[in-house]
């Protein structure tokens, strides 16, 4: 992996529960360019543990002085977005690895409408401005419970293809009205919570657009678990995978040699064949095959668990 | 040291010839004295030093006649060079990319100078200078894409990713072997891979796909291909089959040695930073069996790897007419002593 040390150039509270960070070089070198809806991964030692959390970038693609990311405080997460709120502080160093895309723009597209839920607004912050630097028609809707979560508000600029709907104040977003007037060649990105995604799938469904015009990344970050055992053929070790530890995490800890990318379920750098497998694997991976996921043949470390008697992989 | 450009040509009296320089530092493919495919794929992170694998976009004593050849194809057929219209971001990614290496590799050849998106390129060898905007594309002659690739040796296809495939979406392509970019375009990894054999059953394809659509920005990977050509010929392609074709019947046992080459090609694999695309530039290096053959353990591993190839390959490649001749001809140079691993030839310093 790419990776390089990074320093905290600035951190700035956007709302209770979300801060915005900057990262820029030590010795102000230019950083890679990326392309809107690219993430990094994070890597943060926290005691004995390395945590690596995947972050969409919201700073300007073509910025290389820095690289901006948006975290929410997740208090029932693995403790990734908490290390990041509460030990990270303006001038420390992190390393942060280049830039990845899973959720690109399709430039073929006549226009461009994006729908964002929540924190979900992030990958389409650098996208807008990607939109337009290259003169391209969008509109972007952000839902947003009430103004005070709405973080987005501080990072968005005003403008009339941007649409702010706060359901408190009686503004819900009305996937199915958005689309219903787009012209022919639109395509269609989603980004947050689950029921939001599908009710752009749905809208987009009904009214009979074509499958690959919708595009959608659910921001996926490793759900905790009951902690599993595993049994490596290849390397020979027993772990056990601890409540706020991903599958993947407890290989690292371990020094197992695993290729990565998203670390989120969507990019298919982690696969890895099940040997065996006595109990139920609970697949939250966007990268299998529904067949593949009830064969219960392979398994994606960085954010599948298990439950059962044994489970042997081929690492 | 400054560079010694050729005057020759890839067509009619073919007057190519490779400069024993040239020959020592020619991108021989074979690592063992036998060959199958394989997802060979490393890291494009240099090389020994003075080898083609040393600089990003290597540039050798072919390069002016190389680019003039390209220029009487594109001539004849403009549909050498297409470029969908979403793929005009990734042409001035490419273009980017391969004059801030070729500045930075060859500073006496090349140089860029950036104010903002106001851009000078001054490219020697060509005697070429142009003032641009960057992403402007009312201020340079041509589209990105064939502006660059008109100056950059090897053929270039850039990669759309989507949907979780890679989709051939431009190009500049005219010194292939024998496929055709103008029927490929808007074709995906599998569909345009389709003619190889025995690959898709191995499943390298899907292996080779998978790695691709998470490469990185800033870390390249480069793989050789190779296959065989009956003269210094760089336009071999389906279109103008009618002119290379019946050439492969004038080979005979007296030259076989010197119209027959071996054409390798050295293919990089580059993220593009602001389209997501791929970069795939193919750069073909030739040589004769004359040429190869003055370094002893290329002439004996090419005559082993030749005389064992699977015949799909040779099929494939185009070359089982005047197989039969051309191992014949090799076996003069296989005195049957074991040969060392890897690429080098023992005898230079490389
Ligand atoms: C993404 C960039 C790539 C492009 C644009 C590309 C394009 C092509 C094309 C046009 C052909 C000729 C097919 C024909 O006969 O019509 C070809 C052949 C082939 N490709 Fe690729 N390719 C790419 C990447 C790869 C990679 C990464 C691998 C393997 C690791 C690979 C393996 C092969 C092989 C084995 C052949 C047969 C070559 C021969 O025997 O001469 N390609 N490729
Ligand atoms: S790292 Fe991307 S799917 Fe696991």
């Amino acid at each position: 992996m790419t990776s390089q040390m990074l320093r905290v150039a600035e951190v700035e509270v956007l709302t209770p529960l979300v801060k915005r960070f900057r990262f820029e070089h030590p010795e102000g070198k230019t950083l890679p360019l990326f392309s809107g809806g690219a993430h990094v991964v994070v890597e943060m030692e926290d005691g004995e543990t390395l945590r690596r959390n995947a972050y969409s970038l919201i700073s300007d693609p073509q910025d290389g002085s820095g690289y901006e990311i948006a975290v929410r405080r997740e208090d029932r997460g693995r403790g990734g977005s908490r290390f990041m709120h509460t030990k990270v502080s303006e001038g420390d160093p992190l390393r942060v690895n280049a830039p990845v895309n899973l959720f690109a723009l399709d430039l073929r597209a006549r226009k461009h409408v994006l729908i964002a839920g929540g924190i979900g607004i992030t990958p389409f912050l650098a996208q807008l401005r990607q939109l337009t630097r290259l003169q391209l028609p969008f509109e972007l809707h952000y839902a947003a419970r009430s103004r005070a979560e709405a973080a987005g508000l501080k990072l968005l600029p005003q403008a009339p293809m941007i649409q702010v709907h706060l359901s408190e104040e009686g503004n819900r977003l009305d996937p199915g009205a958005i689309l219903a007037h787009q012209p022919l060649g639109t395509h269609v990105y989603t980004c947050g919570p689950e029921g939001l995604i599908v009710g752009v799938e749905d809208a987009a469904q009904r009214l009979n657009w074509p499958k690959d015009v919708f595009h959608s990344e659910a921001f996926l970050s490793p759900p905790p678990g009951k902690p599993f055992t595993v049994t490596l053929t290849r390397s020979g070790l027993t772990l056990t995978v601890a409540p706020n530890q991903s599958l993947l995490e407890a290989l690292e800890a371990a020094k197992v040699e695993i290729p990565w990318s998203c670390r989120g379920g969507a990019c298919g750098r982690c696969e890895t064949e099940v040997r065996s497998c006595k109990g139920r694997i609970a697949h939250h991976d966007h990268w299998l095959e529904d067949a593949e996921k009830s064969a219960q043949t392979k398994i994606m470390p960085c954010v599948s668990r298990f439950e059962g008697e044994e489970l042997l992989l081929d690492r | 040291m400054t560079m010694q450009f050729n005057d020759e040509t890839f067509r009619d009296d073919y007057t190519y010839r490779n400069s024993p320089e040239a020959i020592r530092r020619f991108p021989f493919p074979f690592d063992q004295d036998s060959y199958m495919y394989s997802v060979n794929l490393e890291p494009h992170a240099g090389g020994r030093e003075g080898t083609p694998f040393n600089k990003r976009f290597d540039v050798d004593e072919h390069y002016v006649s190389e680019m003039r050849d390209r220029a009487i194809t594109l001539a004849d057929d403009p549909l050498r060079c297409q470029s969908l219209p979403h793929m005009e971001l990734a042409g001035w990614d490419f273009l980017e990319l391969v004059m801030d290496s070729k500045a930075e590799d060859y500073p006496d050849l090349f140089s860029l100078t950036k104010d903002g998106d106001r851009w000078h390129w001054v490219n020697r060898p060509l005697g070429i200078e142009q003032r641009f905007t960057f992403l402007d594309p009312t201020t340079l002659p041509c589209g990105p894409l064939e502006y660059i690739t008109r100056q950059t040796q090897g053929d270039h296809a850039l990669l759309d990713q989507r949907e979780g495939n890679l989709w051939m979406d431009a190009g500049m392509v005219t010194s292939q072997a024998d496929w055709s970019l103008d029927f490929d375009v808007g074709m995906n990894f599998f569909e345009w891979h389709a003619p190889v054999p025995k690959a898709h059953e191995m499943g390298i394809f899907q292996r080779a796909l998978k790695f691709l659509l998470a490469l990185p920005l800033s870390k390249p990977s480069r793989r050789l291909n190779w296959t065989l050509t009956v003269n210094p010929r760089l336009d071999t392609s389906p279109e103008n089959y009618h002119k290379w074709g019946p050439e492969k019947r004038t080979v005979t046992p007296e030259n076989v040695g010197a119209k027959q080459h071996l054409r390798v090609e050295l293919q990089t694999l580059w993220r593009l930073p602001r389209s997501n695309a791929i970069a795939f530039p193919i750069r073909g290096y030739l040589a004769s069996m004359e040429d190869l053959t003055t370094l002893p353990k290329w002439g004996r591993r090419l005559h082993r790897v030749l005389r064992d190839l699977p015949d799909e390959l040779a099929d494939y490649k185009g070359f089982t007419v005047n197989r039969p001749m051309i191992v014949d001809y090799l076996s003069k140079f296989d005195d049957g002593v074991p040969t060392s691993a890897g690429i080098y030839p023992d005898e230079t310093g490389l």
